[in-house]
């Protein structure tokens, strides 16, 4: 007779199990999208053994934002203000460069309200995981058109929005953003290959993910409904994503693949160059997302990285302790300091 | 039964400055933009040297080059720093006011304008010394977009040889102004001594106004209030400041950024133990200062009237969640865009009420320079403590003009960082802690920072209804017991905040209440209403909210005259929540016409509503 095992309980890397990142029993309609991008959020921290007490989790205001409260209990999270989230993640990023910043946003919260504090968070490059859950809509003020809708979609209370859309990725990219993505709840695998890549960039990672609103702007002739998005998506780019924890395996052929290596040692090694599209190529990817619309594609995948660009925190010249962590005598100058200055005076 | 002995009996000249040796004011009329600011400044800073309590005034419009501006000096004996009503001294450089300007001096005063001019001396109350004010720039030697500007320095040379300033103290101030470099300060001192040689030449002085050395101001500095704030807050700490551009507030963020740089880098490896960013708005300014404030930055940002409507919102939100903020509102004349270069004290009763909902802010109400040092560094504590925005009510005449102060006291007290638990504590408390409960009956939650190495440490900050473990809530009770505890948490901040100042005469019977700029207008007012016999007692402010002093000093006397430099009389309508069974007692004395209120306003003021009682 077999010996009973008691059950295994797989743990990570720093020893928490998959349940030490969970959140709070979410609030939001059965089968909204934003459930699953916490859910993969969820197993990405835990498969890359984030230390969530070194994760900050902002949003601003909307169903997305609620969500920061359904994923990671043991991290730090501020649900803030309607569109004005970026100043209070770089506000914190800026006492605390050391941590992980997650923040998760809308497409109301980021380009209609938002748009200005949007752009400026990209310019500054702050260093933070930004991830747009975009269903064109407001869901918690009851089915509104947002700035994504697209051109002639028709909703039951809204109407027909007859204004063209205001595209996340292609905002990201003209404000020099060196991480920008797309994807769709629909699509878990590629949300966790992107959620692992943007986690290591150096600056602002901008992932603008296609998420169904199940309430409001489900139906099938609306481009951000799950059929919609199962039936359209085209994958533009393919790529492999190595943790700094791991060695790299060199196992494609010269040329087939090339190598960014990330801010964090870990590596984004982008497959399939030779078909065409290459996400290091700034022009190319802003070329794709307007033909995109052109064409009414829905593209998704890598679009755009570049580990160059400086952050803010570094920008600064800010010490290795964190601000919000320095000692007094790091804060306050001495009494003969200050005897100086009023001599000068 | 009031004191006053037949205050209709007191001639309006009884309430006036007396005039005379180190007692006069001058008034320099120019044109924005030309560079006076070097003259003006070279002036201040002699006469001060001279051991003269001096003040400068400068009041100028919003714009960059072409209208006219005017500084003001004061010196006085007596060591007053308010503005007078009157300038006995008029120097005229902007031919565009030059009429308007002379019809103002007082009878048996001074007027120094270019002789070019040819103004016709028509008042023959007034003694006139015309100048080659053109002439003089011309010979400097400077070239010809220079010769503006050192024009000015022809009334530095002029006032120096009718008032008898001490010509090596005018040079020592051309050298501080110009950081030591020699080829500027001999171009200006050139025109400044050919100035003072033409006046001994051809000019025989009639006035009485001169000056003369005195020892009153061993030991005391010259500075703006923005200044001293920016270097209260280095010496308080701050870690994290975002800021917007506006007029008057600037100049504080221009002088962190100096002071910092030279007082919180690290020598050895030129790190900043600090950051600066200019925001893209005032919304966003004081969204990275709540968020720096949330991950444990002392974190501020400098504002004035419109930036501080735009904070509004995260104000509210600061407020609720709780986080510590410290917000420099240097205050100019609303509403709207208003008079961007001019002073107000309007912003009081809605930065105090700021935010929807029920809301009520601490404000800290500096009054001088050294407690805008003061409030630099305390400002922090008292957020950081309180958990709290404290807001700062600073305005332009004390930030943007020069003041004479004693030294700046170095902080003795240790930082403040509040209730702040550790990785330990928590250890300890296990998820037990609160994050919006009053342990201690000062309606004081505990907080933890992001960051912290404990399981427990993590609590989730938002807006919307929280309980007292910081999770949601839509619960009515629950609601209104928070709303309970930052009821208390309010009530123990007029314990902490710094207290008012109060002065009583005895056998007074009216009392006076007044904050921040109007301060010296009062001090000055109540000496010359007691020399016509009217008593006076004087509370000051310090913060809202107030504590029970000011209650029991309104209270105690007949009628308490509230003197600030608005139209509505704010603070009044504050003072009169507070104490509603004496509001009919406090008697509104405001003005605002864009200039820092004058002794003589309050003292004639305070007569003549006397005279009503």
């Amino acid at each position: 007779m077999a010996i009973q095992e008691p059950p295994q309980v797989d743990l990570n890397r720093i020893g928490l199990t998959k349940g030490d990142y969970r959140g709070r029993p979410s609030t939001l309609c059965k089968g909204c999208g934003h459930d699953s991008i916490s859910q993969r959020i969820i197993s990405v921290a835990y498969d890359l053994a984030l230390k969530p007490t070194q994760v900050i989790k902002l949003s601003g205001i909307g169903c997305s934002s609620k969500t920061p409260a359904y994923f990671m209990n043991q991290s730090h999270g501020f649900n803030g203000l309607h569109g004005r989230m970026p100043s209070m993640a770089t506000g914190a990023t800026l006492a605390n460069h050391s941590l992980t910043a997650i923040a998760v946003s809308g497409d109301g919260d980021t380009v209609s309200i938002g748009l200005g504090q949007f752009k400026h968070l990209v310019r500054r490059n702050v260093p933070m995981l930004y991830i747009v859950e975009n269903n064109g809509v407001y869901g918690l003020t009851k089915g509104q058109f947002s700035a994504t809708a697209d051109k002639g979609q028709e909703l039951k209370y809204a109407g027909r929005n007859e204004l063209p859309p205001i595209d996340v990725c292609l905002e990201a990219l003209v404000g020099d953003c060196g991480f920008v993505a797309r994807s769709f709840a629909g699509d878990p695998r590629q949300v966790e290959q992107l959620l692992k890549a943007a986690l290591s960039h150096r600056g602002t990672a901008v992932i603008d993910i296609i998420s169904p609103c199940v309430t409001f702007n489900d139906h099938d002739d609306s481009t951000k409904s799950y059929a919609y998005g199962k039936a359209h998506e085209e994958v533009i780019s393919d790529f492999g994503f190595v943790p700094a924890y791991e060695e790299i395996n060199i196992d494609y052929a010269e040329g087939e693949i090339a190598d960014v290596r990330m801010h964090d040692g870990s590596h984004v090694r982008l497959k399939k160059l030779d078909s065409g599209y290459d996400p290091r190529d700034r022009f190319a990817a802003m070329r794709l997302m307007q033909e995109a619309h052109q064409n009414q594609t829905f593209l998704t995948g890598l679009i755009y990285i570049n580990e160059d660009r400086p952050s803010l925190q570094e920008m600064e010249h800010l010490p290795e302790t964190p601000l919000a962590q320095l000692p007094m005598e790091k804060l306050r100058p001495s009494r003969e300091a200050l005897a100086k200055v009023l001599a000068d005076l | 039964m009031s004191t006053i002995t037949r205050p209709d009996l007191a001639p309006p000249e009884a309430l006036e400055s007396p005039v005379g040796v180190n007692n006069f004011s001058i008034v320099a009329a120019t044109v924005n933009g030309s560079g006076s600011q070097t003259a003006n400044n070279t002036l201040v800073r002699a006469l001060f040297k001279m051991g003269i309590p001096t003040t400068g005034k400068n009041l100028f419009p919003s714009n960059i080059a072409g209208l006219p501006t005017w500084f003001l000096i004061r010196v006085s004996s007596e060591g007053y720093i308010t503005r007078r009503e009157k300038s006995e001294i008029l120097v005229a450089m902007n031919r565009a006011t030059v009429t308007e300007d002379i019809a103002k001096v007082p009878a048996g005063g001074v007027v120094i304008v270019p002789l070019e001019w040819k103004i016709p001396q028509d008042r023959t109350d007034l003694t006139y010394y015309a100048l080659p004010v053109q002439q003089f720039a011309k010979e400097s030697g400077a070239n010809a977009k220079l010769q503006p500007y050192v024009a000015n320095m022809v009334y530095v040379g002029a006032l120096t040889a009718l008032l008898g300033i001490d010509e090596a103290e005018i040079e020592a101030a051309l050298s501080y102004h110009f950081g030591g470099k020699r080829r500027p300060i001999e171009l200006n001192l050139g025109v400044v001594k050919a100035a003072i040689a033409y006046i001994r030449a051809n000019i025989t002085k009639t006035d009485p106004f001169r000056v003369q050395r005195m020892q009153a101001t061993t030991n005391k500095v010259l500075i703006d209030g923005n200044s001293a704030a920016a270097l209260g807050a280095v010496f308080g700490g701050f870690t994290v400041c975002a800021w917007y551009p506006i007029t008057p507030s600037t100049s504080l963020v221009d002088a962190l950024i100096d002071y910092a740089k030279d007082l919180r880098v690290d020598a050895d490896t030129g790190v900043h133990n600090y950051a600066i960013v200019q925001s893209e708005d005032e919304i966003a300014a004081l969204g990275m200062v709540v968020g720096a404030g949330w991950a444990g930055a002392r974190s501020m940002t400098a504002t004035s009237g419109p930036g501080i409507s735009l904070m509004t919102e995260y104000t509210g939100l600061a407020y609720f969640t709780e986080i510590p903020a410290v917000i420099w509102d240097i205050m100019r004349m609303g509403p709207s865009t208003g008079l961007p270069t001019r002073v107000s004290q309007g912003d009081v009763l809605s930065v105090y009420y700021l935010g929807h909902g029920d809301t009520r802010q601490v404000c800290l109400l500096p009054a001088n320079m050294a407690e805008c040092f003061e409030f630099g560094w305390k400002a922090f504590d008292l957020a950081e403590r309180l958990q709290t925005p404290v807001f700062v009510l600073s305005d332009l005449d004390l930030g943007m003009n020069t003041w004479m102060t004693d030294q700046f006291e170095y902080p003795t007290q240790p930082l403040d960082r509040g209730k702040v638990l550790t990785a330990e504590q928590l250890a300890e408390l296990k998820n037990t802690w609160e994050r919006y409960g009053d342990q201690d009956g000062d309606g004081i939650g505990q907080r933890t920072l992001p960051g912290t190495d404990s399981p427990y440490a993590a609590y989730f900050t938002r807006g919307s209804g929280h309980n007292k473990y910081a999770l949601y809530t839509e619960r009515g009770d629950e609601w209104e017991a928070n709303l309970a505890r930052l009821h208390r948490k309010h009530e123990y901040a007029r314990t902490i905040v710094p207290a008012p100042v109060v002065d009583e005469m005895a056998d007074a019977r009216i009392g006076i209440i007044a904050y921040g700029s109007s301060d010296p207008a009062v001090q000055e007012a109540r000496a010359r209403l007691a020399n016509v016999g009217v008593k006076t007692s004087y509370l000051r402010l310090k913060a809202l909210p107030v504590n029970a002093t000011v209650v029991d000093f309104i209270r105690k006397y007949d009628r308490v005259y509230v003197v600030e430099n608005n139209y509505d009389g704010q603070m009044r309508k504050i003072l009169q929540t507070e104490v509603p069974d004496r509001a009919n007692q406090l008697i509104q004395l405001a003005h605002c016409d864009g200039l820092p209120l004058s002794s003589e306003f309050v003292a004639q003021g305070i007569v003549n509503l006397e005279k009503e009682q």
